[in-house]
């Protein structure tokens, strides 16, 4: 009689126990496929180091092309200010293609699906801000309003960014609201204005790239 | 005692539960994306679905896309409720240890 009454203790606490792990693996798994279902989170951090690295690299050439070659000025309509243009399209691509090349390899590593609902919607989320602002850059230089381009440049990315950030990892919204920040700055001095592009696309995309490389990729 | 009582037995699986989950945070979902983060098979998947959309958590829309027929489901206002409900139960048990 006792020795039933102890197993019946047993069994119901064993499983009040149970159930209890139970309830914080449900959470813990709702969790996991909220984030999963909603978010694309294999960005690799590397590609924003090298994306950084590809814009320095791109200034200091553009710089020493400049200095050399045309006495500091940039003529609007001379081979140099082609050369320079052509530079800034070769950094895009390369950091374009790097990030396609590494944020695969880490989404294989994850299991996650390259091109599913999570990476089209923030594809279609990032890209929307950057082409209205690609077209509006190309409609003031049309004009020849050249002294806003870099300031625009900074400002359209960040808010890609921001907007991006919804439909991936959180913090690259931090990434968006600094460029935002230089952009505006850059529009106050447009005297500054290679150096804030030299700062916001060299130097932060090195910066964030390091602190997401280290809190996401590391494990 | 009254805590247990917003336990919904309906989302005491991990499929339901799933699902579930992931309609909170989506629009909409169609089957095949609900298979793949699921990794469940089609016959568990539809199962789980069918007693969901019975106790009217969650709707399903049938509609073409091209000439493929697609299904997409999305929650109810009951389901959210309910969903909203039962999470703060876990939250609760999960604190009184």
């Amino acid at each position: 009689m006792l020795n039933s009454t102890i197993l019946f203790y047993f069994v119901i606490q064993s499983t009040f126990i149970m159930s209890n792990e139970d309830y914080l693996k449900d959470i813990s798994e709702i969790k996991n496929l909220m984030n999963k279902s909603s978010r694309f989170i294999s960005l690799s951090g590397l590609s924003g180091i090298l994306a950084g690295i590809y814009a320095l690299i791109g200034a200091a050439t553009a710089y020493y092309i400049v200095s050399t070659y045309s006495r500091g000025y940039l003529m609007l309509d001379g081979k140099i200010f082609y050369i320079c243009v052509a530079i800034l399209l070769a950094v895009a691509a390369l950091s374009i293609i790097t990030g396609i090349y590494l944020t695969t390899r880490k989404a294989k590593k994850n299991g996650e699906g390259i091109w599913d609902t999570s990476s089209k919607r923030l594809v279609a989320n990032f890209i929307t801000p950057l082409i209205v602002g690609g077209l509006y850059i190309l409609i003031i230089l049309d004009q020849q309003k050249y002294g806003q381009t870099g300031a625009l440049m900074l400002i359209f990315y960040g808010l890609a960014l921001v907007n991006a950030s919804k439909y991936s990892i959180g913090d690259i919204r931090y990434l968006g609201y600094t460029e935002i920040v230089l952009g505006l700055i850059c529009a106050l001095l447009p005297g500054y204005g290679f150096w804030l592009w030299v700062l916001g696309f060299g130097v932060m995309h090195i910066v964030y790239g390091t602190i997401m490389y280290f809190k996401y990729d590391v494990k | 005692m009254s805590i247990i009582t917003n336990i919904n037995k309906l989302f005491d699986h991990r499929i339901r539960l799933g699902i579930m989950s992931i309609l909170m945070v989506n629009e909409y979902a169609d089957f095949n994306t609900l298979k793949e983060l699921l990794g469940a098979t089609d016959g568990n998947i539809a199962s789980h679905v069918k007693a969901l959309e019975k106790a009217e958590y969650i709707k399903i829309e049938k509609q073409f896309i091209g000439k493929k027929p697609n299904t997409r489901y999305s929650t109810t206002a009951l389901g959210k409720a309910e969903f909203k409900k039962h999470i703060n139960a876990l939250e609760k048990l999960i604190k009184k240890q």
